[in-house]
Parts: structure tokens; sequence; C-alpha cells
């Protein structure tokens, strides 16, 4: 067995050799493909070595080298990022597969450029989880963004091209002009960036001042991959990029990368109980609470299913970022909680959203009707998925919404309690609505007779039994294969629980 | 063997200075320039043996001829002027070995000798700026290099006529600043009667006079004129531009440094911040002239047409961000500057390269030429990507440990408005640089016209020199303790000269 600090440098290496053999196999597909699955596989055993490690209560730590004086490029796993790194590489395999399936059954182009941008984005997902301090987790911050940026604008055309300026344009804008910034300041004023638990602030800065208000609104709005509004128009956008992308990249890895963030630097930097104290990110808790009800507002009003999702994506995203601005042990938990949960419920939305598009070549939910009793599987899974995002029972999505509830409640936020139910009202009607109109509703003229629609191309056949036309097998599995995970945490949430507990300072 | 050792201060100026004239006489093609090379790396392996030599044991002064300072010339080293003799030799000892192909397809053959003969005089003016200890050596030097750039701008005529105007252009407002800083000198000698630095900075001790006042506003306007310090740097864009692609990438990645480097020099081992003036001209010159400029040339960048001018442009605003680190007046912010005072040298001339390489093969450096290239040329875009993303300051390249350590100042001094102004226009260097980037990346090649012929990648000669200076960025940009660490220690020693009179 590789011992867990081995592991660390280890997880980012590996992706950047995939990245290296996935070239050189460019002209044989199924070789490259090999190469993706056998690195993914690899990957999840190294992350799972490191998330067991910390279980037992270690923290296994690596300094890679000295960038400027005192400033390493370090790693160091503790539970939040354990967590991160385990989901995001277990995720990744799964994608994979989906990717795989999609990519050839669309005959897209650049394959091969696709699958390493994708490597390389892993590699620094894998980075932001384990860094070790603000420094380390800022580099492979903007790596993820640049890295993601071919894949974002993988079609090239007009509209890509469009899309991949916001992309690049809001991400950078706000990690340069405002993260940079913030976390220089930190460290002109405490003299170390280093992830420490309780936070480095206190001591440092006036708890009532001025300050640390601005501070905090530098690295909520700065982190934009944490797609708070007004710095969420990126991830629209950047739903131009091929299904995988926005089901992987724009649903796990990049988004995830930004909560994980503003959790991270809120237990860590600032620490729950200073930020608790200063009562500085009571203004963000309410900013956080109004983007999730106008992005839930703004996705009612979407006909195209990917754009639905990504605002919902916004919306549920600031889940979190409202979980680190209660500032209590239970909104911290919720948050975390919310970062793995949403994960799978969303990546199983949007691979689904994929396999319909492959069968049917349909992107609006107005077509959509009908269509559940062709493809009973995917709209299946896309049911489950979105009874997670809701967070009814039994879906491993009602924990963190419960959480959360408790922590506002802890924080005597009576009116976030309100806006978790109002939400979850509105998910359920803009979501919930979607299979449900599938499975009930009579199809539209073109719904019957999907056959006409698509002709099989390429990789992978399309699933045809009697009236059923599903996609290929590979864009299938891998939403099942989430969905169950979904409805299985739902009873493992016990575990995760006491997994994170040590975040609150309890463990 | 030991006596070349002791001589050895003295090696980086006279060998340029003394094998530039030998060029005349080799014949003409190859062999000026395979000379010019084995120069360049002679004169950068003396530089590097003087840079660690000053690094271990301590500041070096060598008499010329031995003549005794005051009276005689004495070339003092430091670690300041070691790192920026380092660096300007360097450079040189990568663009050299690049210039063949480029040179010979943009400047007349017939005049291939007395070419490499200038680049190889402009190399030994500017180390001997940065070696001398003599103020007045100082000017000598100045006059040396930018005589023979003016030549070298004027080259770029065989491909386009305007490199005429742009070098007499250049040669007026130069040789206006050479005057300006001479006056100076003049005043700070009837002053004090000395030309040597450490001498007149001795002798200048607790004098605050008309004369001194002047003789530094002079200097500072000179030096300005030099470092192309904005407003006046109206001469670069147009010399910039239509110079030959490789006299661009030499001069942009060293000329204007060394000037700032003398500016440097005159204010702390010269004069001494706790003249009243010197403070005054911090606050009331230097640090808006360098934020407006950042501002101000950045704007103007982003809407050229030519990937030449823009870039021009982005040295302007580049220079803003020196200026602002030496008028923050404070040890890191000396060092920030000095930090990025080398890595702009890395990145500009790993930039004018890539386009020195799309000219070749495309014969413009106009923004239409760098449509698609991404499939045509995909070796020199990348380069070009990389060396653009460390302009912005992408972590992880030299760009971003610039940016790091000029934050770090301005927030060290509480000057937080101004660091917000420093992140703010390198988001407009994004706008240009990624505007660029995405024409190269996701555009089809122009369909019909002149940039439409199929082309291939440039040629070895020119690549591989070209990504060891791409290396170089992302290696400076993980491992700063040559860069920021010399830098650092080299504000610590200017500040303690200053500070201890």
């Amino acid at each position: 067995m590789i011992s867990p600090s081995l592991a660390i440098p280890l997880s980012l290496a590996l992706p950047l050799i995939g990245v290296v053999l996935i070239w050189l196999f460019g002209r044989w597909p199924n070789l490259r493909e090999a190469v993706t699955l056998v690195t993914g596989g690899l990957l999840l055993v190294l992350t799972i070595t490191v998330f067991a490690s910390v279980g037992e209560g270690e923290r296994p730590d690596y300094i890679l080298f000295e960038v400027i004086d005192g400033l390493p490029l370090a790693f160091q796993a503790e539970p939040l990022g354990a967590m991160f790194a385990l989901l995001a590489s277990a995720l990744w395999l799964v994608n994979s597969l989906y990717s795989i399936g999609y990519m050839r059954s669309g005959n897209e182009k650049n394959q091969t450029r696709f699958y390493m941008s994708f490597a390389v984005a892993i590699a620094s997902a894998m980075g932001v989880a384990y860094a070790g301090n603000l420094f380390t987790l800022f580099i492979f911050y903007e790596i993820l963004t640049l890295s993601t940026f071919p894949l974002v604008t993988h079609k090239g055309d007009a509209k890509a091209r469009r899309g991949g300026r916001i992309y690049l344009g809001v991400l950078m804008g706000a990690s340069i002009g405002l993260l940079l910034p913030a976390i220089v300041w930190t460290y002109a004023l405490t003299g170390t960036v280093d992830f420490t638990l309780g936070g480095i602030l206190s001591g440092h800065v006036d708890a009532a001042g001025p300050l640390v208000p601005v501070l905090l609104g530098l690295y909520v709005f700065g982190i934009a991959k944490a797609a708070l509004i007004p710095v969420h128009s990126w991830l629209p956008n950047a739903m131009v990029a091929p299904t995988p992308v926005s089901a992987f990249l724009h649903a796990v890895a990049v988004v995830k990368a930004g909560v994980f963030a503003v959790l991270k630097v809120s237990i860590y930097i600032f620490g729950a109980d200073f930020l608790h104290q200063s009562g500085a990110s009571t203004p963000f808790m309410w900013i956080a609470g109004g983007s999730i009800l106008l992005a839930s507002a703004i996705a009612m009003h979407k006909d195209n299913l990917k754009a639905r999702l990504a605002y919902s994506t916004v919306s549920q995203l600031s889940y979190v970022t409202l979980g680190a601005m209660l500032a209590t042990s239970m909104g911290v938990m919720g948050g975390a909680m919310q970062i793995a949960m949403h994960a799978f419920g969303k990546m199983t939305l949007f691979m689904c959203a994929g396999a319909i598009y492959v069968a049917t070549k349909k992107i609006n939910i107005s077509e959509m009707r009908g269509l559940g009793r062709v493809m009973p599987i995917t709209f299946g899974a896309f049911f489950i998925g979105a009874m997670s995002i809701v967070g009814l029972p039994p879906m491993g999505g009602s924990w963190p919404k419960f959480l959360l509830m408790w922590g506002a409640a802890d924080a005597d936020q009576l009116g976030m309690i309100a806006v978790l139910m109002i939400s979850s009202i509105l998910n359920v009607v803009y979501l919930l609505s979607i299979p449900v109109m599938a499975f009930y509703m009579a199809p539209t003229p073109e719904a019957g007779k999907p056959q006409g629609v698509h002709e099989a191309n390429g990789g992978g056949a399309l699933i045809q039994w009697g009236n059923l036309k599903e996609a290929p097998l590979w864009c299938v599995l891998p939403p099942v294969i989430t969905a169950t995970g979904a409805f299985v945490l739902f009873f493992f949430a016990g575990a995760l629980y006491d997994y994170l507990l040590p975040l609150t300072g309890g463990g | 063997m030991s006596g070349l050792i002791s001589q050895l201060p003295v090696l980086p100026v006279i060998t340029p200075l003394i094998a530039a004239p030998l060029t005349l006489l080799l014949p003409k093609g190859r062999v000026p320039w395979a000379w010019a090379t084995i120069v360049s790396w002679l004169t950068f392996a003396a530089s590097a043996a003087l840079l660690h030599n000053v690094a271990t044991n301590g500041v070096v002064s060598y008499h010329l001829g031995d003549w005794a300072p005051p009276l005689g010339i004495e070339y003092r080293i430091d670690l300041a002027n070691a790192l920026v003799l380092f660096l300007v030799s360097g450079i040189a000892a990568i663009v050299f070995p690049f210039a063949y192909e480029s040179v010979r397809s943009e400047t007349d053959n017939r005049q291939s000798s007395l070419f490499y003969g200038a680049m190889q005089i402009c190399l030994a003016g500017m180390l001997g700026v940065t070696i001398t200890g003599d103020a007045f050596n100082v000017f000598v030097f100045l006059e040396i290099s930018s005589l023979s750039t003016y030549a070298l701008v004027a080259m770029g005529a065989r491909r386009d006529r305007r490199a005429l105007t742009a070098a007499f252009n250049y040669l007026v407002m130069g040789t206006i600043g050479a005057t300006f800083f001479v006056i100076g000198i003049g005043l700070l000698y009837q002053a004090t009667g000395t030309l040597n630095m450490a001498d007149l900075h001795l002798r200048l001790a607790g004098q605050d006079n008309r004369v001194i006042e002047a003789g530094f506003a002079f200097i500072v306007v000179g030096i300005g004129l030099k470092a192309a310090m904005f407003p006046m740097h109206l001469w670069l864009p147009n010399a910039y531009t239509y110079a030959p692609s490789v006299v661009t990438a030499f001069i942009a990645a060293t000329a204007t440094k060394v000037a700032v480097y003398v500016l440097v020099r005159f204010f702390y081992s010269i004069f001494s911040p706790d003249f009243a003036f010197m403070q005054a001209t911090f606050a009331y010159v230097l640090l808006p002239l360098g934020v407006i400029g950042m501002f101000v040339a950045s704007l103007v960048a982003v809407f050229q047409a030519d990937v030449k001018r823009m870039l021009a442009y982005s040295s302007v605003a580049q220079i803003g961000y020196m200026l602002l680190g030496v008028s923050l007046g404070t040890k890191a912010g000396l060092a920030a500057a000095l930090v990025h005072v080398f890595n702009h040298a890395l990145i500009k001339g790993a930039l004018f390269m890539s386009v020195a390489c799309v000219v070749l093969r495309l014969g413009s450096h106009a923004n239409e030429a760098f449509q698609g290239l991404g499939r045509r040329m995909p070796v020199t875009t990348g380069a070009f990507i990389l060396s653009g993303l460390s302009l912005v300051g992408a972590p992880a390249t030299v760009g971003f440990i610039s940016k790091w350590y000029l934050l770090k100042a301005t927030f060290e001094v509480g000057h937080w408005g101004v660091s917000f102004l420093i992140v703010a226009s390198s988001l407009i260097s994004l706008i240009y640089i990624g505007r660029i980037i995405e024409m190269m990346v996701l555009r089809e090649p122009p369909e019909s016209g002149p940039l439409s012929a199929p082309i291939k990648e440039a040629p070895m000669s020119m690549l591989i020199p070209m990504w060891v200076l791409v290396a170089a960025n992302v290696y400076f940009g993980l491992q700063t303790d040559l860069t920021g660490g010399i830098a650092s220690a080299a504000a610590d020693a200017l500040m303690t000269v200053g500070g201890a009179r």
C-alpha cells in the first residue's frame, strides 16, 4: 500500500502522465480511452487511500518546494478536501465512461484534445482539494480555469467563442481582480496563508472592524466558481460545451472547487467562530439566500434543459455558500454535505440531458412530452436525481437541506429557513415537472415518431427494444450509477457526517 | 588564468566591444551571426560568473586601467547590477542564436556583418551602463547602446520604409534624453566636483539646494525618456513596430530595463531617499505617472490592429509597474520593481520572439496574420500563449510572481487602492492578450489574400531559443531563489547604502 503522504503528489502526477499517454495514443481511440479509464481507476485508489487515512485522524501532508520565501507549494489532506478529492475522482471515472459513449455517438472532433484537457482539469481539481495553503489553492484554481477553456469552446463556432470569452473573462477577472488581492492582503496582514483550523485572521484583524466584511466580500465574489449572483454569468454560458463537460466540470469539479474554496476560506482562514463573532458574514448570507431564490426563478423560465439545469446549479451552489456564511457548526456541515450530495444529483441530471440529446437531438423541455415512455431508464434516473436535488427522502440530497435549516435555526436566522423552504418548492416545480411531463403527458407529434430523428452513427448503437429507444449503453449506464449513488448516500449520510465532524472543531 | 579571473568584472563589457569591430572583417552570410552568437555566450558566461562571485563574496570593485577612483573609472558590481548584467547578457545569449533566419529574411544581407556588429555594440553599451560605478561613464555607454539601436531600428527599412521615420524619431527623442541626462550630471559635477557614484553619494550628503534639485530633475527626465516612462514613451511604439523583429525582441527585453535600473541606481546610490525632493518625486511624479501609464497604455494596446504595436504599448504599461514599485520607497517595493525588471524581460522577449516566427513565415505582424495560427504554427502558438498568460499574471509563470511581489509591497504600505489598480490594469492585459489567443486558437486562417498561403512551422533554429525563454518563464515562476531572493537582497543593500550616510 502507498503511504497517504505519497498518494497526494501521486494523485496530481498520475493524470498528468495520463495526459502524455493520451496524446501519444491519440491515433488509436480505444487505447486512448483505455488510458483515461486506467488513470481514473488508479486515481480512485489513491484518493481512497488518502480518504481512509484522514478518517483515522491522520492529516497526511506533502511539501513540493518553496516558490517564494515562506510560500511553498504544500498539500495537506483534511476531511473536506479528502471528500472532495474522492468525489471528483470517483465521478471522473463514471463520467469518462459517459464521455466515451457521448463523444463517439456525436462523432465529435478533436477528441484527443478533449480527453487531455479533461485530465489536466482533474489534476488541478486534486491540487485544489489537497492544497495546504491559499497560495497553492489559487495556483491550481487558475490552472483549472485555463484547462477547462478548450473544453468549453470545444465546438469552435461563434457561440462557443462567445461563451468561452465570458467564461474566461468572468472567472479570471474575478480571481485576479478580487481573489488574488484578497490572498496577498491576508498574507500581508498575518504573514501566513496556511489553512489552520480556527482561522488565521483572529488576533491580526479587529473582528468588529470594517476590514473583515471587505475581505470576506473579496473572497466570496473573487471565487467566481462558486457562482454567487452576480458572478454566476459564466456558468450558463459554459453550457455550450459538450454535455460530459457540463455534467462533470459544471456540476462537480469546477463549481465544487469554487464552493469548496469558499468553505475552506471561511473555516480555515477566517474561522467559523471568528466569522460568527464579527457578524461580517450576515450580509453575504442574505446575498446567498437571494442568489438561491433568484437563480431558481430564472431557471423556471428556461425551456432549454441544460440552461435550466445550469441555473439550478447556480441556486444549489449558493446553498453551500449560505452554509459557510451561517458560520454555525450545522451550517458548515450542511454546506460540506451539499457538495457531495448535489454532485451526484446534478451530474445524473446532466448526463440524462445528454442521453436525451444523443437519442433524439432534443434540447428543449417543451419537446420532451411523452418521451418518458420511450426512454424510461433515462427519465427514471432523471426523476431520482431531481428528487435528490429538491431534497426529498429517501435521497441523499435531503440531508444537507435538513442540516442547513438546523444551522439557520442555530444562528437565529429564521428568514433563511423560509428561503430554504421556498427554494425547495420552486425546485419541485421546475425539476420534477420534467419527468412528470415526460411520463404522463401525451407526446407531441414529433416525439411520437422519434425513430426518424436520429441516425445512429460511429461508436455505439442506440438501444432499441419494442417501443423503447434509449441512448447507447455508455450514455445510459453512467446516470443510472450516479442516481443509485444519490439513493445509497441517503443511508450513509451518518457516516459522512461523522467523517466531516472535525471541520467544526469538535471532532 | 588567475589573471583572467581578476579581470573578470571588465570581461562582459570588453568582450562584445572588441568583438564588434572585428565582425566587420568577416565575410557576409552565416559567419557574422556565428561570431556574434559565440561572443554573446562568452559574455553571458562572464556575467554569470560575476553574479556568482558577487553573491558569494559581496561587492566587487574594479579600477579600470588601475586608476584609483574617484579620479579613475570604477566598475562597481553589487547584487542589483549583477542581476541586471546576468539578465541582459542572458537575453542576448538567447536572442543572438535565434536571429539568423529572421534577420536574413528581414534585412539586407549585404549588411549582415554591420547588423551583428551593431548588435554587439548595443549589448556592450547596455552592459557598460549597468556595470559602471561612474556617473559620466553611464552617459557614455548609454549613448554607445542608443546610437547602435538607432541604426538597428533603421535596418527594418527593407521591409517597411516607416522604420526610417521611426528610427529618426527615436534618435531625436533619445538624444534629447541623453542631453538632459548629461546636463544633470554636469550640475552634479558642478556641485560636488566628482563623478564617481560612491563619492557623489558622500559629497551630496546634507546638500539640498537648487543646483542639486535641478540636476536631479534633469536626470529623471533624461532617463525617463530612455525608459519610455509615460508620457515620454512616444518614440517607443513605432520603434518597436518597425524595427527588425529580432531587434525588437532584444531591445524590448533589455533597453528600457537598463534605464529603469539606472533610475534606481541614481535614486539610491547617488541620491538618497532622505532628500525631501526624492519623497516628493516618488509621491507626486513616479506613482501617478506609473499608474496612469499602466492604464492608458494598456487601454491603447487593446485597440491596436497590429500585434507588435500592441505589445509595444503593453511594454509602456509594464514600465509603469516597475516605476510604481520604485515609487513606494520601501524595500519590498524596490524588490518588486527589480523582480519585475527581470521577469518582464523574459515575458516580452518570448512574446516578441514568437512574433518574429510569424513574421518570418507570413511576412506580417498584423492581427490577421494570427488568425487560425494554432493549426498552422502550433509550436509558435504554444509559446505565444504561455508567455501571454505570463504577461497577464497566470500562476506558475513569472508574471504571477511579479504581481505577487508588487501587491504585497503595496498592501504593506497600506496603499490598498493602488493594489486594486494594479490588478485592474492586469485585467486589461487579459483582454488584449486574450483577444489574440482567441484569434489563434478559435478562428480559421484567412481564406484569401497573401496571408492564406500554406506555411510551415518556424525552423528549429528559432523554435529552440524561443522555447528556452518560454521555459524560463515557467521555471522562474516556480523557483524564485534567483529572482526574488537576489532582488530582495539587492533592494536591502541599496536601501542600506541609501540610509547609512
